[in-house]
């Protein structure tokens, strides 16, 4: 179990901002990883990299579709590529992500920044919020759905380190630190608070919400779960989960179908399990502009509709 | 016995002998496995042949030798001509051809490099080989390699918009080890490739992306030769050649006919294109 950090020490980040400093680093020690965004490097921040490396970065221009097929041909040569944009467009370019990555092994890391309704104002078109969904379904895709600095920074390394595709899942709006960086183990959730009979589960920026949530509903003893690596799914926290409670709470800034939910409900359907499952996120609709704060709110997943949930159904 | 670790310059004569064989085995395979894709195999075999046994550097005791020419079958469905040359080069055995399209063959009705690496990349969904064979001639560039990449696509593939993604992006980075062919056999599933989404002016088009563009005639030993020669000395541009080819081409009743797209010869069919391609009927 690791240890949540005191308020004293809590540093916000985008975990955008994270990979942009992370892949920067890795970039000298690691002389295979090559970059190439598609004209977003000032949003996804592989523009560090950029300019650290400008031979290695390969700035493509508009075109997503053919920025994923020259990553799995440059992979074909020994490199190790990141390719970059929103999740929105990227995850978009389903097609040629699930031949020219998927099908064929190749070793792409593929980078969604602006996941979620997080992302505000700019509103549903920029948002990835049917992502994860479809990178579910592509046998051999890793997907990593980081929630602060340190584990974002720990999947990068992962990603780099790691032979065959993976999707990485990144926020643009600032999240506080949580973890330890050498906590994070790809597959393996992590749990911030050990509880009883109620679970929070949480991926990406709704961690945060989460644990903000179960500080309100002490008298239950919540659990609080981060599940940071959505495919492959952590199956034996997931039943250790199902083994203790009766709810289980899952909460995402994603459509709930095909996200972290829908994944959860997979592990506890196969188990027989007798509680009860509630799928916080988007309620299978689109988003649209707004504050992030007041999106977490009206599509129910803010840490006070998460504690308001909970209440209705144990209160 | 072919040389190795060279580009073999097998001339024009050659070339048309190794076509006829490869021919042979198309339609064999095809008729064995009673589904694919003859008119797409026989217009572009005679490019895939000029490749292997005159331009490309490869090896065919090794065939994954790290400094080979790669090739990229973009037109993924005309794979039995890659097939056919691979057999031909002992690099899968001739034996195998008989399992095209069947249950637990790494010779799958379209290209799976994951099954066998050899044919470079996963192809068939039709519009993705271009941007493979680019970052492939990227990454080498980037070694500092002198290996050179080539990619085969069809023409009805070229209306996929992600090819022109990659039209544009090739010239930006010099790709002067990518030459490009297009398989200009005017025909696609739904018809001629001129009703169905016209494509003139072709060569223009590849003009305005700046691309070094030529037309040749994709049966002509001798043109695609040249038109290779040719590619080699660029010292700044992707190649694109526009081949002009006949689908089905060598089996009369198969030549410029739609419907020979994505349906087999019988046992009947097959003997009398056999006869064609060994008597020389058709030139």
């Amino acid at each position: 179990m690791s240890t949540p950090n005191t308020p004293s020490n809590l540093k916000d980040k985008a975990t955008r901002d994270s990979f942009g400093e992370v892949i920067k680093e890795l970039g000298k020690e690691f002389p295979k990883i090559v970059v190439l965004d598609a004209d977003l490097s000032c949003s996804t921040k592989s523009i560090l990299f950029a300019k650290a490396f400008p031979d290695r970065f390969f700035q493509m221009g508009i075109a997503e579709a053919n920025m994923v097929g020259t990553a799995a041909g440059l992979s074909f040569t020994g490199y190790i590529p990141f390719c970059c944009s929103f999740g929105a467009f990227v995850a978009g370019r389903y097609e040629t992500i699930r031949v020219s990555v998927g099908y064929s092994k190749a070793n792409v890391k593929i980078v969604g920044t602006h996941s979620g309704l997080g992302i505000g104002e700019d509103g549903y078109t920029q948002m990835g919020l049917e992502d994860i969904n479809v990178m579910r379904g592509l046998p051999g895709m890793i997907i990593l759905n980081p929630s602060d600095d340190a584990t974002t920074r720990a999947a990068v390394r992962f990603a780099a380190t790691h032979e065959g595709p993976v999707y990485l899942r990144l926020t643009r709006q600032k999240l506080p630190a949580l973890h330890q960086e050498t906590d994070f183990q790809m597959g393996r959730g992590m749990v911030l608070v050990e509880g009883k009979e109620l679970a929070l589960v949480g991926t990406g920026s709704t961690v945060t919400e989460c644990l903000k949530a179960s500080q309100s509903l002490t008298q239950f003893n919540p659990w609080v779960v981060d599940i940071h690596t959505i495919k492959p799914i952590d199956k034996a926290l997931i039943k250790t989960l199902a083994r203790n409670c009766k709810l289980i709470v899952s909460a995402e800034d994603h459509n709930i179908v095909g996200g972290l939910g829908t994944a959860i409900a997979e592990v506890l359907a196969e188990e027989g399990w007798s509680g009860k499952l509630v799928r916080l996120g988007v309620q299978d609709t689109y988003g649209e502009s707004g504050l992030a704060d007041e999106l977490y709110e009206k599509y129910g997943f803010s840490a006070g509709k998460i504690t308001k949930k909970v209440m209705s159904l144990l209160g | 016995m072919l040389d190795t670790k060279i580009a073999q310059r097998l001339p024009a004569d050659k070339l048309k002998e190794i076509a006829k064989r490869c021919r042979i085995d198309i339609l064999e395979m095809l008729e064995k496995a009673a589904s694919g894709h003859p008119g797409g195999s026989l217009s572009c075999i005679d490019l895939i042949v000029a490749l292997f046994f005159h331009e490309m550097k490869l090896d065919p005791k090794e065939p994954l030798w790290e400094n080979r020419d790669r090739f990229i079958l973009s037109k993924g469905h005309g794979v039995p001509s890659l097939y056919a040359v691979l057999a031909y080069l002992d690099i899968i055995p001739r034996s195998e051809l008989a399992t095209l399209r069947r249950i637990n063959s790494r010779i799958q009705g379209h290209p799976d490099r994951v099954m066998l690496p050899i044919v470079e990349a996963s192809t068939g969904s039709l519009g993705q080989g271009l941007s493979i064979a680019q970052g492939i001639a990227l990454g080498l560039k980037l070694q500092k390699k002198e290996s050179r990449v080539f990619c085969l696509m069809g023409d009805g593939e070229t209306q996929e918009g992600q090819v022109w993604e990659a039209a544009l992006s090739a010239p930006k980075y010099k790709l002067n080890n990518l030459v490009v062919f297009i398989d200009n056999n005017n025909g696609q599933i739904d018809g001629h490739v001129t009703e169905v989404m016209d494509l003139r002016p072709l060569t223009d088009k590849w003009r305005a992306f700046r691309w070094a563009v030529q037309e040749i005639d994709g049966h002509d030993f001798n043109q695609i030769i040249g038109a290779l020669e040719k590619a080699r000395l660029e010292t700044e541009k992707p190649t694109l050649i526009v081949a002009k080819t006949v689908k089905g081409k060598g089996v009369s009743f198969m030549e410029n006919a739609i419907g020979w797209h994505g349906v087999t010869p019988n046992k009947e069919q097959l003997q009398q294109a056999l006869i064609e391609i060994n008597g020389g009927l058709k030139s």
